[in-house]
């Protein structure tokens, strides 16, 4: 009998895809509500990992007609001592065994494991970059050439050669151009020919010919096609994001971290929205430097502080590496909410003229001590300097923090997907 | 044999031309020896990524997107990952072809092995067995999986795949409760279902005239109202097969959620004499890839050591822990199955006086292949074990029958054991066991009030005083009543028709509109 091997091995693979992807959509609240609780309590370099995940299997269970309790019969294999007759104690009331406990009845959570993606998706879903597309269209995009078909004219360079040579050929073939090897038969055919009548006749044709080759000619003018391109605006694909602190001795340990944490979840966003993120912190006592990484969160500095000084330090930033035509830019500042008050004037007027104007976002985070209710204490200096800034209507968003769990829902509420007439308040 | 004495491979590596020799082997052993009679094969080669996508679509190579398959795959998968879980080494569909998935992982005895176990054992009880011939129709089966896949997605697109998504958790909630137990009715044929879904809809298409439904409604006449009876057997009542009863009378449902009825409902027919055959069809697959393996390592087309790697995974595969070992969880199919054909190969060719007391018709008989392809042709679980398990057998697997009352408070009884007295009801009660008839609970849709509000009444008889479980069936009726659209009463009686519980269910509004 004939016998089939099919290999499918390379089929494209992950055919449950869909029915995964119906399940996530299908346990969405519930599934959002584990991604955020394991979330909470990760250290924000992992947010990005995908991870397990448990949910409960209320809604998502497969109900079935079952039954229970009642007379039990049952037929097992390895008898050591019994006899008939015996009797055995019952089993403690939860450990009872026999038949097995039908889907949906003991397990009351279920586990599964989400990817990077998927993980990523559900923990910023719903929430979208502010203004993007209203403020800066011409500048968020840039040109690019993209290949747009073929045109009669064009610089030589752009001579598209198989497309001319086939037009040719059609154009050769369609006017019935002869053929060089139909031309040397014929030259052939008269070297041979001695007969002088027949001889002219040849001749005639010969003629005929060759004055129907050098009437067409093998590639015309008209064949000649050219690759056209056309310019297209690209968005632009990248963004920088600014990180800027104050690092001087009021800010603690705590408060750092809670700032560390705002910005890990905008790295995050802005890495799914753009191909390519940088980041630059700033910090800032009464002077400006640009650190690494590390040193932005434990580096040791102490002084004064002058928030104007990490402003102009962006600005200038802003202006040597990063272009505001070529890059997306955000910011975000956190702070304990101390300025030198000589320092407000200076500080709004750099934010309303240099910095606002250039940024998609800016954001200001007030930290404050986790036992310590900022709500409760009057607004700090910085805090209400930006408050009358964002009354006179410049694009500011702030939020005070003073709580781990209050990160997110912070984050949360600043990028909330809104309807078009809502300010970010 | 001809070509006896070659090796088929060497080491572990196999290729397509191996996978032939291998094939080729084994049906040489299978015609020849055994007798068997197979569909033609098809052989797979897979993935262990593919493996999880067949397991979590039951095993089909296509079959329709519903989130439940979706969520089985991601259970699988954890479980997979950490390790809790192994692969099969193959997955067989019943099907002509018949196609057997192999991983690429298994080793050249391992496919051996597999081709042995599901390309011959398998497929020659999928194309014998009574019960798959009466309720199965291999050769109809892909393209129908065809058709579902595709018009299920259809419906989503004309419908919003919400409302189909509604549909089948309903239909899915009661496919245990969507087979016809009992032939009488011609056997399905799954290419003519294809084609007549087809032209339904063509017809609908051909005759629908905008034009009836401005038509004024005719009066119509107060009928005297029917006798019960005459109603019950027009609605061809009592009816076990709620499915096959909603999709034919349930009043407010759309055509297409009909056809969705019927495709769920035609599944768990094809599907059907799977879980009945458990012990056999695993029993014959295990003793058919064992001769072959012994016969292929007694020509030397298989080294020592090949044969011992098949003996591990063999003996692995058959092994049946005791009831106190911490790894029991009921019978393994294969180790009963393959103990009980080996032994029937005993009694055929070497009985003792008493096989041929227990078995006359069979000991001592001498055609082992012939009885026993006669047994898998013409028995199911339950048949087979209350006719064909041996007081040695019993004595082997030492099996004893515990009877748990809990009116008796002195604790689960010992009932019978292995001796003279115990046989036949440990057997009887064994049997039990894989009777589907008492595996599912027996609910029947008994009448519908078509003079008053159109309740559906369904009754569920126990046995042996086990109820419903309240959440689920709540639930499940929840869907029931969705589909129906009006109330459905369930009510739980014992076998003297006491009533022990009554259930009402609505059905919710959204469900209704949507009809």
């Amino acid at each position: 009998m004939v016998m089939h091997i099919v290999d499918r091995r390379l089929n494209p693979g992950s055919k449950s895809l869909e029915n995964r992807q119906r399940f996530l959509r299908r346990a969405k609240a519930l599934v959002q509500g584990a991604v955020k609780k394991s979330s909470q309590d990760r250290d924000i370099k992992d947010v990005l990992e995908g991870g397990e995940v448990t949910i409960p299997l209320d809604g998502m269970d497969e109900p079935r007609f079952r039954r229970e309790g009642g007379t039990r019969d049952m037929v097992l294999p390895g008898n050591k001592k019994f006899v008939e007759g015996d009797y055995l104690p019952r089993p403690s009331q939860s450990g009872g065994k026999g038949s097995g406990a039908g889907e949906g009845d003991s397990e009351d959570a279920f586990r599964f494991v989400l990817s990077r993606d998927e993980f990523v998706d559900l923990f910023l879903d719903d929430l979208e970059l502010p203004d993007l597309a209203k403020r800066k269209l011409a500048e968020t995009e840039s040109e690019g050439i993209q290949r747009a078909g073929y045109s009669t004219s064009g610089s030589p360079a752009n001579i598209s050669i198989s497309r001319t040579v086939s037009r040719a050929l059609a154009r050769r073939v369609a006017l019935r151009r002869p053929r060089k090897d139909e031309i040397e038969a014929l030259e052939a055919e008269i070297a041979e020919c001695d007969d002088a009548a027949r001889r002219r006749e040849l001749m005639a044709q010969l003629e005929a010919l060759v004055a129907k080759v050098k009437r067409i000619p093998y590639i015309d003018p008209i064949d000649i096609r050219y690759r056209r391109f056309e310019t297209v605006p690209k968005p632009v694909a990248q963004a920088v994001m600014f990180c800027l602190m104050d690092v001087s001795g009021s800010m603690s340990e705590h408060m750092k971290d809670l700032a560390k944490r705002f910005y890990m979840l905008l790295y995050v966003f802005l890495k799914r929205r753009y191909k390519h993120v940088e980041i630059v912190f700033i910090r800032h006592t009464d002077r400006a430097e640009e650190v690494d990484e590390d040193t932005f969160f434990h580096g040791p500095a102490s002084g004064g502080t002058l928030v104007s000084s990490a402003l102009v330090a962006m600005n200038e930033i802003v202006r040597t590496r990063f272009r505001p035509a070529d890059w997306n830019i955000y910011a975000a500042q956190a702070s304990d909410g101390d300025n030198m008050t000589s320092d407000s004037g200076l500080t709004g007027q750099l934010l309303t003229t240099n910095i606002l104007p250039v940024c998609q976002f800016f954001a200001y985070l007030e930290v404050g001590e986790a036992a310590n209710y900022t709500f409760d204490m009057p607004d700090s200096s910085l805090w209400t300097l930006y408050e009358r800034l964002r009354n006179e209507g410049a694009p500011l968003s702030m939020r005070k923090v003073s709580e781990r769990g209050e990160i997110f829902p912070v984050f949360q509420d600043l990028f909330k997907r809104r309807s078009q007439q809502e300010r970010v308040p | 044999m001809s070509s006896s004495g070659e090796r088929l491979f060497e080491g572990a590596d196999w290729d397509f031309q191996i996978l032939q020799r291998i094939h080729d082997a084994c049906e040489e052993i299978a015609h020849k020896e055994l007798g068997l009679d197979v569909y033609p094969n098809q052989i797979e080669v897979i993935t262990a990524e593919q493996m999880l996508d067949a397991y979590s679509s039951v095993g089909m190579p296509l079959f329709y997107k519903h989130w439940s398959f979706g969520k089985q795959f991601a259970f699988q998968e954890a479980s997979y990952r950490k390790g809790l879980m192994g692969l099969a080494y193959e997955i067989v569909i019943n099907s002509s072809p018949c196609i057997s998935y192999l991983m690429e992982e298994n080793t050249a005895t391992m496919q051996t092995l597999v081709i042995a176990h599901a390309a011959f054992g398998h497929n020659h009880f999928f194309k014998n067995n009574y019960l798959f011939k009466q309720w199965t129709d291999a050769d109809g089966i892909l393209d129908y999986l065809e058709f579902a896949k595709g018009y299920i997605a259809a419906c989503e697109d004309r419908h919003g795949s919400e409302a189909v998504e509604r549909t089948l958790d309903a239909a899915h909630a009661l496919m245990s409760h969507g087979v016809d137990r009992y032939p009488g009715k011609k056997m399905l044929d799954l290419r003519d279902e294809e084609k007549r879904a087809g032209q339904r809809r063509q017809h609908e298409e051909s005759v629908f005239n905008d034009l009836w439904r401005t038509v004024p409604n005719v009066k119509t006449k107060t009928k005297a109202s029917l006798t019960a009876e005459r109603r019950r057997a027009l609605l061809g009542l009592p009816q076990e097969n709620i499915l096959y009863f909603l999709e034919k009378t349930a009043p407010r449902l759309a055509p297409w959620q009909r056809e969705l009825i019927r495709i769920v409902r035609h599944i768990a027919q094809y599907f059907y004499p799977q879980g009945q055959t458990k012990v056999m069809n695993e029993g014959t697959a295990t003793y058919v890839h064992y001769r072959i393996m012994n016969r292929l390592h007694q020509q030397g087309r298989i080294t020592d050591g090949n044969f011992l790697e098949f003996l591990q995974s063999h003996t692995n595969v058959v092994f049946q822990p005791e009831f106190d070992d911490r790894r029991f969880s009921g019978f393994n199919p294969y180790a009963l199955g393959f103990a009980m054909m080996q032994d029937i190969e005993r009694i055929v060719s070497a009985p003792e006086d008493e096989d041929r007391e227990w078995f006359p018709d069979i000991a001592g008989k001498g055609d082992v292949e012939g009885v026993l392809r006669e047994i898998w042709a013409n028995y199911r679980d339950e048949s087979f074990i209350s006719q064909f398990l041996s007081p040695a057998l019993i004595r082997r697997f030492r099996l004893f029958h515990l009877h748990d009352d809990p009116a008796d408070s002195a604790g689960i009884r010992v009932d019978a054991i292995h001796d003279e007295r115990g046989y036949r009801r440990v057997r009887r009660e064994l049997a039990r066991q894989y009777d589907v008839g008492f595996v599912d609970a027996n609910i029947e849709v008994i009448d519908v009030d078509l003079d008053g509000d159109r309740r559906l009444m369904l009754r569920h008889t126990t046995v042996k005083d086990a109820q419903l479980n309240e959440t689920d069936t709540r639930r499940v009726l929840q869907h029931l009543a969705d589909l129906w659209s009006y109330d459905v009463v369930l009510t739980e009686v014992d076998g003297s028709d006491k009533v022990l519980k009554e259930y009402v269910v609505s059905p919710r509004v959204a469900a209704a509109a949507a009809a």
